[in-house]
């Protein structure tokens, strides 16, 4: 018997009694969807977590630190900047990082809480900044203490008239003459990266009051370099402060690794339990193939005295399961990418169906039911012609 | 006659030879068939007629190699099948054999076309060549302008010409019907009747399962059974041969050529 045929029969008896292939099918059809649903969300976290992160460098390593104000063991930029130079297989790119909190203005607008951070001039390739127009600081800008700054697209659409190129702005009284403006990188609004102002950080420093810089920003030279790089930081600030400080050493694409690892473990662990509908689908396939075995009992014997083998029987039960769990499998992937879809919409992400669960959540169904027919079909297989055609 | 004493003896189709089937109900034994042996000859209209019960569907099962005698050997075509595993009968059946049941046994949910087609399914033809054999075969019995329709959309003696294309379409050489008129008025039987009678003229061996005489006389030869033996083998026009079971105590055993009867 030719497979095309067993196909045509098999689909004959589904269309045979509609109602009961359907509620056979919703095990896999859930167990399905919810796979499928579960893996997309999960996929759709992890990137828009990633797209997050990759407007920052992915070789960045923050240091932030505290020393107790009585101590005299301290880190100075100078300890900073000596020690990337000893380690430059390992580092490079080093800016201190002042924040600045006080008033900003425009001629006479005050600005709506613009950040303001003092940097050096390695700070653009840290954050992967980009401008638009002109430049961004250089070292003679900080060495000098040049009284410069490069702004956000907020701040020019907002304050500058749309031309940021040497304006003033007024940074708690001193003014600053805006050298370069850097592309847009969030939506433009008071609250995003937008709203950004960078000077040399030596200024920064005098404006704050102080000599000490409690964050930097330093990149490694390379990936595989970054766990190394935060090592030899660590160890150094180790030496420096112990005791007498605090601080921290990260590195954000280590981070995002593990944020990616623990995600990855919850909707495995998820899609897994998920997974065991479609075991309990299985079975449910399992026992209606037994039921209908029962049920053309007379069937299979007429089919027997006509010549069908036993591979014939089993292969028309097997490609009849197959396809229930099969046509289940392909209902459940549609309705679990809509499902992923429209969290997505709800997530504020886009989340693009993905092949490799697909297939291999068809292949699954599939499989389910060839396992789980293979006994009923086997069943069939067996029977004695002459007692299937006497029963009814 | 003429044809069956023309016949070289070598030319023996189904050869029963000390078939014994018993069924264990319990403690008691049922001997269906016990102790029959039998040649058919090819191209012979043989009835097997006896009293229900008496063991013709037993008979007529192990000769259509549906069911396996508990001892005694089955030569069909010269080759023993009585030992043959499940795969290999079928494979017989669907080569060598044509059945027709009293309850036609159609496949509901098939038209008429595939049920006809099935035995060509299993003996692996194209479905171009199956499609083409089904309806030839429908068209003998009449009903090739019912190809698509379903068996309950057919009356009783419409399935059973359905049931007969279906025998017919593998062309196999030997036709058993069990019984093929017992659930059709006397009409539609004689219809039934009268194209088994065709069939065996085209020169097909057919063995006919009845308990009623009437039809059994339209066979050239007939086979009496009770209690699972062999009472009567013979001519089907000898008077004899039409004796009722319960009046057969008070004749004489007629002893047919080959077979002894029981
Ligand atoms: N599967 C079976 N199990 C037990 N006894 C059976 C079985 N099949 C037939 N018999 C018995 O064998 C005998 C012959 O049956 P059967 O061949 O069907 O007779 P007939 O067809 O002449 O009416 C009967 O006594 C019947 O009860
Ligand atoms: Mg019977």
């Amino acid at each position: 018997m030719d497979i095309q045929q067993a196909f045509k029969m098999s689909f004959k008896s589904l269309m045979a009694s509609k109602l009961r292939s359907l509620l056979t099918m919703l095990g896999i059809i859930i167990g399905v969807a919810a796979v499928i649903a579960i893996m997309s969300i999960g996929q759709g976290l992890m990137n828009s977590v990633n797209e997050m992160f990759s407007s920052l460098g992915s070789n960045i390593i923050q240091v932030g630190l505290y020393v107790r104000g009585e101590s005299n063991r301290t880190v100075t930029v100078d300890n900073m900047y000596d020690f990337v130079n000893e380690n430059q297989e390992l580092l490079c790119d080093l800016s201190p990082i002042v924040y600045i909190q006080g008033q900003v203005k425009c001629g006479n607008e005050v600005m709506e809480r613009p950040s303001v951070s003092g940097v050096s001039e390695a700070y653009d390739s840290l954050q992967l900044l980009k401008l638009s127009q002109g430049r961004f600081l250089q070292y003679v800008d900080v060495a000098r203490k040049e009284k410069v700054c490069v702004v956000g697209t907020y701040i020019v659409d907002n304050y500058l008239d749309g031309e940021g190129m040497g304006k003033i702005i007024k940074i708690n009284g001193e003014n600053f003459t805006v050298i370069g403006v850097m592309e847009q990188m969030g939506d433009n609004t008071e609250r995003s990266e937008d709203n950004q102002i960078f000077i040399p950080y030596t200024n920064a420093l005098q404006i704050n009051g102080t000599n000490f810089v409690d964050s930097y920003g330093v990149n490694a030279t390379s990936k595989e370099n970054i766990a190394p790089a935060r090592l030899a930081i660590e160890a150094f600030l180790e030496e420096k402060l112990s005791g007498d400080g605090f601080y921290y050493v990260q590195s954000l694409s280590e981070m995002l690794e593990e944020y990616n690892k623990m995600q990855n473990t919850i909707v495995t662990v998820l899609a897994a339990i998920a997974g065991i509908s479609l075991l309990v689908g299985g079975i449910g396939i399992m026992n209606i193939m037994l039921v209908s075995v029962t049920e053309r009992t007379r069937e299979i014997g007429i089919r027997k005295s006509l010549g069908a083998k036993r591979r014939d029987i089993r292969l028309q039960f097997i490609i009849e399961a197959a396809s229930t769990s099969a046509i289940g499998g392909v209902v459940g992937i549609v309705l679990g990418t809509v499902v992923g879809m429209a969290a997505g919409v709800l997530m504020n992400t886009t989340i693009t169906p993905t092949l490799s669960p697909i297939i291999l959540s068809f292949g699954i169904s599939v499989g389910i039911g060839i396992i789980f027919g293979y006994l009923p079909a086997n069943k069939a297989a067996k029977l004695n012609p002459i007692d299937a055609l006497r029963y009814d | 006659m003429q044809e069956i004493n023309n016949s070289p003896s070598d030319d023996v189709l189904i050869k029963l030879q000390d078939i014994y089937k018993i069924y264990h109900m319990g403690d008691s034994e049922v001997h269906a068939l016990d102790g029959i042996s039998l040649d058919i000859r090819r191209g012979e209209f043989v009835a097997i007629v006896g009293q229900s019960g008496s063991g013709k569907s037993t008979c007529m099962n192990i000769i259509g190699c549906l069911d396996v005698p508990t001892s005694g050997t089955y030569h069909l075509n010269g080759v023993d099948v009585s030992t043959m595993k499940d795969d290999e009968q079928a494979e017989i059946r669907n080569k060598m054999l044509g059945f027709i049941f009293q309850q036609y046994n159609l496949i509901p949910k098939l038209n008429l076309c595939e049920n006809v087609e099935l035995p060509l399914l299993y003996a692996g033809l194209s479905p171009a060549e199956r499609q083409q054999r089904a309806m030839a075969s429908l068209a003998r019995v009449g009903l090739e302008d019912k190809a698509q329709n379903l068996p309950s959309q057919l009356s009783g003696g419409q399935q059973q010409r359905v049931s007969i294309a279906r025998a017919l379409a593998g062309n196999p050489p030997v036709i058993l019907a069990d019984e093929p008129t017992g659930a059709l008025d006397s009409h539609t039987g004689r219809e039934v009747l009268s194209f088994l009678q065709k069939l065996h003229k085209d020169g097909n061996t057919i063995v006919l399962i009845t308990h009623d005489n009437s039809i059994a006389r339209q066979a050239q030869r007939i086979v009496r059974l009770a209690d699972g033996k062999i009472i009567y083998d013979g001519a089907a026009d000898r008077p004899e041969a039409v004796v009722q079971p319960d009046e057969f105590s008070a004749m004489p055993i007629t002893p047919a050529e080959e077979v002894q009867a029981g």
